[in-house]
């Protein structure tokens, strides 16, 4: 195994030291290392964050692998600076049993760019209509802890609640998309003056707030923990500010588009624009910045979702929703937040993995500790080509804009899975 | 001249009013034994309709044929995503077959505006999705200027299912440019959410049908569809026409030479009663007539008939 030195480095925004990576591990901290095995690796300017963690991933397989596979998911991912993605269940077939959530799971191995960690479906086939078999997929060697319909909303109070209880058993977390349905039905984007303007109908804000106040009394009164994906508006900063303020275990994350992007993109009908939940407003993304800032929201995850060209270059109305994230995502969070490392690690890294209980993850380089981290250069700037990218798709809302930061190598667990800013496979 | 008419938002009051003047000019073609003048003698009209629609479409097909284009019917029914080839695909074939100008009429709001992404030739919105419908809009601007002699300072009420109206929204916006003031009238639930920011700042909202008729110049009545009520938009057929159907008692509470605009199809009995669709106040079959003299100007406008 190839040891590492890197060289005036800055540890999570610290001054500048040197980092020596050894074994799988971070071997040694400190200023004028030397190692004369070891690969030498400039630093200097370069900021050294713990590797990035997605609990929010869409990777399409098995299924629709022409959008994206776990593979071209786990390049997209390591190049984006993460170390592990939670991969979500809406697949074809739906990770809704053991066997499906193994496949993912080898897959990742397979690939070895990130550790691929499998989220369960909560009901079978998303339906939301049972429960699919919880702790057989938590029993697998996916050892799945995460469970979420994503995509759909687990709706009805009573399966809400038996699966908040159930997974109780081993440790488990319910990750809610929250929208009520009834609330949406045929939605497009934000509702409000651009659909009025625009003549699509509109997703209320309301259609989130409503199910995360129920969910978190939910997940109160039977002691349970309960995660919601993507908040996207200001009234559920406000419900969760109010959870959060009573004790209750819930913890939440929003996307890098919803913290940048507002609903008048839609004004062009590209449905690159079109996503679920939809783009807000500018009074959204004032609220969400601030939760991200004083802890309210504790985690910024991509909900990269690959979607093929066909599902994209159509009528808004006919286009499926999501948008890419996972190359894009660390640029954005130093694009919204500036240079405040400590926070972007801990929304970026250490929270989610924490949350998703990845253990090896989300931990500050240091001595003895596995060497799962990235290297950002801050001060350079890169244009997005949608044509670059690393994923099989090409649905980034960011196409042609200049954006802040750039991932220069990222290693997995001592193995650099990019070098120079490029894939090593 | 602007290159398509997707919104009534993309004219401004001397594109809008040149197209309302060539549109007079136009009308007298109608009076004539031959019907027809060359203007667009050798071009290619498509009228590309992805949803039923025969008076828009052979009002468009009228207008294209009196000014001797080639008019090319193509019927796509059914969504792009369920079957049949995609909407980029259809507009690359009009492309390759040297289509001018392409009429589309389609259920998803904004698919015209892809589609003008995708052809060189001018793109006219004939009606898409809950969006906008702007060659509507001007055959009612050009009505209500034929029977009260001016736009600028008209009270227009329009009543209805706003919400799912694409003649309301390019209505509004077309109004509001020529300088006329729009009044929304309806139940709450059909009134979408900022409406008047969305749109046109001087709009009004009314919920009150018979507060807003003693000063309407102009009463446009919508079309509501009856499965509304199903969706709780609201509690019944019945309800609704009395709280929001213009009946031959309402119709008297108006001034003496306000006139009564529906863009068809009626319901007679729901939002309309036959008293007042066929009296002499309605000028229902007058649109008609004008939106064929409106859509020749649109397209002889858009394609440069007047350069030549």
């Amino acid at each position: 195994m190839t040891a590492y030195l890197i060289t005036s480095v800055s540890v999570v925004g610290a001054a500048p030291t040197d980092l020596l990576i050894r074994d799988g591990v971070v071997a040694e901290v400190g200023p004028g290392l030397s190692a004369p095995d070891a690969t030498v690796i400039d630093g200097t300017g370069l900021v050294a964050l713990p590797g990035l963690v997605d609990l929010h991933t869409h990777l399409r397989e098995p299924g629709r692998e022409d959008a994206e596979t776990v593979e071209s998911g786990s390049r997209a991912a390591a190049l984006g600076g993460y170390t592990a993605v939670c991969a979500m269940a809406n697949t074809s077939p739906v990770a809704d049993t053991a066997g499906v959530v193994e496949q993912v799971w080898r897959l990742g191995r397979e690939a070895a760019l990130v550790d691929v960690q499998p989220i369960g479906a909560v009901t079978v086939g998303l339906a939301g209509e049972r429960l699919a078999e919880l702790g057989a997929m938590a029993d697998s060697a996916a050892r799945v802890r995460i469970f979420s319909d994503d995509g759909h909303c687990v709706a009805d109070p009573k399966l809400m609640r038996r699966a908040l209880e159930y997974v109780k058993a081993f440790d488990g977390i319910i990750a809610q998309h929250a929208e009520e349905p009834r609330l949406t039905e045929g939605a497009q984007m934000h509702e409000g003056e651009v659909s009025t303007r625009l003549g699509l109908i509109g997703w209320p804000a309301v259609a989130e707030e409503a199910i995360i106040a129920r969910d978190v009394l939910l997940a109160e009164h039977v002691g349970s923990r309960l995660h919601v994906c993507h908040v996207s508006t200001a009234g559920s900063v406000e419900v969760l500010r109010h959870a959060k303020a009573r004790g209750v275990r819930v913890t939440a994350e929003v996307t890098p588009h919803h913290l940048l992007l507002t609903d008048e993109r839609a004004e062009t009908y590209d449905p690159v624009f079109k996503v679920n939940p939809p783009l807000r407003t500018a009074a959204d993304i004032t609220a969400l910045r601030a939760a991200l800032a004083d802890g309210v929201i504790d985690v910024i995850a991509t909900d990269h979702a690959p979607h093929a060209v066909e599902d994209k270059e159509c009528e808004w109305a006919y286009a499926r929703p999501g948008m890419l994230g996972l190359e894009t995502a660390l640029s954005i969070a130093l694009d919204v937040l500036g240079p405040e490392w400590d926070l972007i690690a801990e929304r970026m890294s250490r929270a989610p993995a924490r949350i998703a209980g990845l253990p090896g993850h989300g931990v500050d380089p240091a001595p003895g500790v596995p060497a799962n981290l990235t290297l950002i250069d801050p001060a350079a700037r890169r244009t997005i080509e949608p044509a670059e990218l690393a994923s099989r798709s090409r649905n980034t809302p960011y196409a042609r804009m200049t954006l802040p930061g750039r991932i220069v190598a990222t290693f997995l667990r001592g193995e650099p899975t990019v070098l120079d800013g490029k894939a090593v496979k | 001249m602007i290159r398509h008419l997707l919104s009534g938002a993309d004219l401004d009051a001397d594109t809008a009013t040149e197209i309302l003047d060539t549109a007079a000019e136009m009308a007298t073609v109608a009076g004539r034994e031959i019907k027809k003048l060359p203007a667009l003698r050798g071009r290619t009209v498509v009228n590309l309709f992805y949803e039923d629609s025969t008076r828009t479409r052979i009002s468009f097909e009228a207008a294209a044929k009196r000014l001797s284009a080639d008019v090319i019917n193509f019927s796509a029914k059914g969504s792009s995503v369920t079957k049949g080839e995609s909407l980029k695909d259809t507009a690359l074939t009009l492309q390759a077959m040297g289509a001018d100008a392409v009429v589309v009429r389609h259920p998803a709001s904004g698919a015209p505006h892809r589609l003008a992404n995708w052809v060189d030739g001018s793109v006219v919105n004939a009606g898409d999705g809950t969006h906008e419908h702007p060659t509507q809009a001007l055959l009612d601007a050009y009505t209500m200027r034929a029977r009260l002699g001016r736009l600028a300072g008209l009270s227009v009420a329009v009543v209805g299912d706003v919400l799912h109206s694409r003649v309301a929204r390019s209505n509004v916006l077309l109004l509001s440019t020529l300088g006329a003031k729009v009044t929304l009238v309806g139940p709450p639930t059909l009134i979408p959410v900022d409406i008047t920011a969305a749109l046109a700042p001087g709009t009004d909202v009314s919920y009150d049908l018979d507060s807003v008729l003693p000063n309407a110049d102009v009463v446009m009545m919508l079309r509501v569809q009856r499965e509304r009520m199903n969706d709780s938009y609201f509690p019944s057929a019945r309800e609704y026409a009395r709280r929001y159907g213009l009946d031959g008692p309402r119709m008297r509470r108006l001034p003496e030479h306000a006139i009564v605009m529906h863009p068809g199809p009626m319901n007679r009995g729901m939002e309309i009663t036959p008293e007042v669709a066929d009296s002499p106040r309605s000028t229902i079959v007058e649109q008609v007539t004008n939106g064929v003299s409106v859509r020749m100007a649109v397209l002889y406008l858009l394609l440069g008939g007047n350069n030549r």
